[in-house]
């Protein structure tokens, strides 16, 4: 089968996401699609899903051409899409997940459950996707959930499978296991479109790659001849320097020690057990670890929003425990948060209103009793200036910015307000080349003036370019320290809890 | 994954301080009992189970007020230490027991020296249950697609007035039909205003039920003052089970009912059905978590909205016809006394669970029957407060006990869809 897209373009108001664009998949194929953070790699895939409509161009399949007015259309005909952020409903089991939509009935309407399981653990066997039908989605780690999204979209004899920046979640464990999974499909002839913004993931998985750049596709690439500064360079349009350099500094005193800290965990996942660790002026420091081994429970209770049971922490020698996440805030400790849309954005509001929302009430925007919209107006466009937010106003909503804008709208807001102390949780998650290069040399000369830098990053890559000491998370402990030139064996091996 | 020590010790803290503070509770609980109904009471209460036209008569059940109240609130006070000494896991059937003592000694003060029928008593609390639990799935039907129905109310009185006037001119049946067409064309402006045009859904919800007091005021003063005729409804009539009619007590709660209470209790059977047993009842609950992936799986957010919502707009219409034509058979002016709002209350009670919903509106139902049959023991306490009853429990328990409940995700939320 042969998916082919012809001249399609696409503007939201103003804004031309897709321009005249043309793009071809087949059976047995992985197209991979590269391209800045709001390039409109998401946009064109809503069109091909039926999400969004074409202003204008094709859809044709096998040499037929088709339109498709909504997703079930697109579905019909065999395409079916993961998309950035995922669409699983967290209180429905796998099978409900599975089968929405396209539910197996008996009579009056009646769910035939049996069936819904039996098809989801039969795909899940044949692919190997090992996923437990009747577990709760908001229960399963993210990994898993992803396979719940794939056996989603085989349930319903998809053709052509989309992938929206499928490995910006996973662990790298899981991401090999996606690769595996990938393969699979493939073998089995499907089609398959990868979005991602790691640049090694195409070469090694890709048998084409096409560029999009401001809407426009603008090359094609052969992933067994091309590396990855010749991609960043077709991506962004000027050559990106893709190593991160980090001056020597000495490190000045010590700005934060915590001593014997203990916190609980949800429920289900395990608490922390005696952290002791000092962060001090002019340094970054790297935190290493599988995903779940509690880095998130961790930096939830240094930033107030989970409750320590015993223990302490110190900043510039002053004991905090348990306050709020404002006065924390308001120290000058700036929090860039794991999840954007969860936690670091109010996805109705405006990108304005986004901007202010942990500072609204500091003078500078507000009078005590009235909000000061302007300048609210004009630090919501020096922050979109300064950290290459695209979007074509600072009035619209934090869900119209394409993923990645998103995220350096975050980083944007925490990084320009009077600030001591930086935790950034996976600051440089789905975005893309270009943005990546300078947001590390933001946090490099952040460093370089005084700040304390605590990184939480999944991507060893990133932890070992930019931390001047880096600690290793397993099991709720700190099992090892090392030194930012260790070998990436010997880390990988701690984040596995091998220390010796 | 391993598990910490910590974790369980400082679970254990923690339970043993709930427990304390339960405890305690109840220990306050039986004091108060005590004090207020322990003091002064003389003779026997004596409460009927059965008429004694009743094929199987079950004798009276006559109970000593004095020992009564004092062996009841010792055991409350029992219940409450053990809960303090022992810190169990689960203490809400000890709770439960609690609270059942503490109404039974409320009532065996009342009818002391005097007699009361018990089943009566049940028999009305099923009856005031019903336009509550219908009310409650009403609710249930629109917020499980997240759509906030306030105008409930509103639509209840609409159906009210529809089934008295409709009712008076073509006989009760069809007069219910239309109160049920009116209700959808309710829930119809409804969806109009929050799917379609997004206005406030609160604001939608208290503009109906500004529009319907204003309008059936209008009518009953215009129409049905000088027209009295147009407000004389024939009322359904009660239909006996045969044999289980006959059974004691359960035989006149359940099975000596008009249609209203069946048909009540078949709702809630089939919203449970529909919602969490077939395919559209799964999508309208996906519609109500997250709409956007039903969007993506091809399902329509607006329309499965919109059906949805006019069902519980109809739901509504027949549990507003129950206070005419299943009742007194004419309309009154603000008639359903705010039964749509108690049935929010019972939703979020039962926790958007149609069964749920369905024993929390009988909890608001006996508080109901209780109020109006003490009126006539005659307690000291004035009516005026015995009339609150369903409104203080309506609030203590919103704010006492559902504290936690979890709505569907998306409620409140209008959906934008692209294109
Ligand atoms: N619903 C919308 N309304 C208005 N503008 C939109 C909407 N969706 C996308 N855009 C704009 O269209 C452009 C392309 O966005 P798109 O999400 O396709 O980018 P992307 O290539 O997927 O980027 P990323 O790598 O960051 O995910 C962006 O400028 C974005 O702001
Ligand atoms: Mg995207």
């Amino acid at each position: 089968m042969k998916i082919e897209l012809k001249e399609i373009s696409k503007s939201f108001g103003p804004v031309a996401a897709n321009t005249k664009i043309n793009l071809s998949v087949s059976s047995g194929e992985v197209l991979g699609l590269l391209g800045e953070n709001g390039a409109g790699k998401t946009t064109l895939m809503n069109i091909l899903t039926g999400l969004y409509q074409p202003d204008s161009g094709q859809i044709l399949i096998r040499d037929q051409e088709r339109k498709f007015y909504n997703p079930r259309d697109a579905i019909k005909n065999g395409i079916g899409m993961v998309h950035q952020h995922f669409m699983l409903v967290p209180v429905f089991s796998v099978s409900e997940n599975v089968i929405l939509g396209n539910e197996p009935i008996t009579n009056v309407n009646r769910i035939n459950k049996k069936e819904a399981r039996e098809e989801v653990l039969k795909i899940s066997s044949k692919y190997n996707l090992d996923v437990d039908p009747d577990e709760l989605v908001e229960r399963l780690p993210v990994g898993v959930q992803q396979r719940v999204e794939i056996i989603k979209i085989l349930f319903r004899e998809a053709e052509l499978l989309i992938f929206d920046e499928p490995t910006a979640v996973l662990t790298p464990q899981e991401v090999l296991d996606f690769f595996r999974i990938v393969s699979n499909l493939k073998k089995s002839g499907k089609a398959i479109i990868f979005i991602t913004h790691k640049l090694h993931e195409v070469i090694q998985i890709c048998d084409r790659i096409n560029v999009l750049r401001r809407g426009e596709m603008v090359g094609e690439a052969n992933p067994k001849k091309t590396s990855n500064s010749e991609l960043a360079e077709l991506m962004v349009g000027r050559s990106v320097n893709l190593k991160t350099k980090r001056p020597k500094i000495n490190r000045g005193k010590v700005l934060l020690e915590t001593k014997n800290l203990q916190v609980m965990s949800n429920k289900k996942e395990m608490g922390l057990s005696n952290i002791n660790l000092k962060l001090h002026e002019n340094e970054i420091l790297g935190i290493a670890g599988v995903q779940g081994n509690g880095q998130t429970e961790f930096i939830e209770a240094l930033t107030g929003l989970r409750k320590i049971s015993s223990g302490e922490i110190s900043y510039f020698d002053k004991r905090y425990t348990n306050l709020s996440p404002r006065k924390i805030h308001k120290m000058g400790i700036k929090h860039i948060p794991e999840d954007r849309q969860k936690q670091g954005l109010i996805n109705e509001f405006s990108i304005i209103e986004n901007v202010v929302l942990n500072t609204y009430y500091e003078d500078a925007f507000s009078n005590n009793i009235s909000l000061n919209w302007n300048s609210a107006k004009s630090e919501a466009a020096r922050v979109m200036k300064q950290f290459d937010v695209r979007a074509s106003s600072e009035t619209i909503p934090a869900n119209n910015l394409s993923g990645g804008n998103q995220q350096k709208l975050v980083i944007g807001r925490e990084m320009s307000r009077k600030i001591n102390l930086l935790i950034a949780s996976q600051p440089t998650r789905g975005v893309d080349v270009g943005s990546i290069e300078y947001i590390h040399s933001q946090i490099i000369s952040a460093r370089n003036a005084g700040i304390g830098i605590l990184l939480n990053s999944t991507e060893l890559e990133e932890i070992i370019a930019l931390s001047d000491r880096i600690i290793v998370f397993f099991e709720g402990k700190i099992v090892a320290e090392l030194s930012s030139n260790t070998d990436p064996q010997i880390i990988g091996m701690a984040m596995a809890g091998v220390v010796n | 994954m391993r598990k910490f020590a910590l974790s369980k010790q400082t679970m254990n803290i923690a339970r043993t301080q709930s427990s304390l503070i339960s405890g305690s509770f109840l220990i306050l609980l039986a004091i108060l009992v005590f004090m207020l109904f322990g003091f002064g009471v003389e003779g026997e209460a004596t409460f009927r189970l059965s008429r004694p036209s009743d094929p199987y008569a079950l004798p009276n059940l006559v109970l000593p007020a004095e020992s009564f109240i004092g062996i009841a609130s010792l055991t409350i006070a029992f219940f409450g230490a053990r809960l303090i000494v022992k810190a169990p896991k689960e203490y809400s059937v000890i709770f439960a027991i609690s609270f059942f003592l503490a109404i039974a000694t409320f009532l065996v003060w009342a009818t002391a020296g005097k007699s009361f029928s018990l089943t009566g008593m049940l028999q009305a609390t099923v009856v005031r249950a019903v336009p509550i639990a219908l009310a409650a799935m009403a609710g249930i039907m629109c917020e499980r697609v997240a759509v906030i129905n306030i105008g409930i109310e509103g639509m209840m009185l609409a159906g009210a007035f529809a089934g008295a006037f409709f009712g008076s001119i073509f006989g009760s049946v069809l007069g219910l039909l239309i109160a049920i067409a009116v209700g959808g064309i309710f829930g119809l402006m409804l969806a109009l205003l929050v799917v379609t045009f997004r206005v406030d859904q609160i604001i939608a919800g208290v503009a109906i039920n500004i529009l319907v007091l204003g309008l059936t005021s209008f009518f009953t003063s215009h129409l049905l003052k000088k027209n009295p005729h147009l407000n004389d409804t024939a009322v359904f009539k009660s239909i006996q089970i045969p044999i289980l009619a006959d059974l004691p007590i359960i035989g006149p709660m359940l099975f000596r009912h008009n249609i209203f209470v069946y048909l009540a209790i078949l709702i809630v059977f089939s919203t449970t059905f529909y919602l969490f047993k077939t395919a559209y009842g799964l999508r309208a609950r996906a519609v109500g978590e997250h709409p956007k992936a039903a969007e993506t799986l091809g399902i329509s957010v607006i329309k499965t909205r919109f059906i949805n919502v006019i069902i519980g707009g109809m739901i509504a219409g027949f549990g507003g016809a129950w206070f005419t034509l299943g009742s007194v058979g004419r309309f009154d002016e603000g008639m359903t006394g705010g039964r749509g709002f108690i049935g929010l209350a019972a939703m979020i009670f039962g926790r958007w669970h149609p069964v749920g919903a369905l024993l929390a509106a009988l909890v608001f139902g006996f508080a109901d029957s209780l109020q109006q049959k003490l009126a006539i023991l005659r307690t000291p306490i004035p009516s005026e407060f015995l009339a609150m009853a369903p409104y203080i429990v309506t609030i203590i328990v919103v704010a006492g006990i559902v504290g936690s409940a979890r709505p569907p995700q998306a409620i409140g939320k209008a959906y934008i869809k692209e294109n």
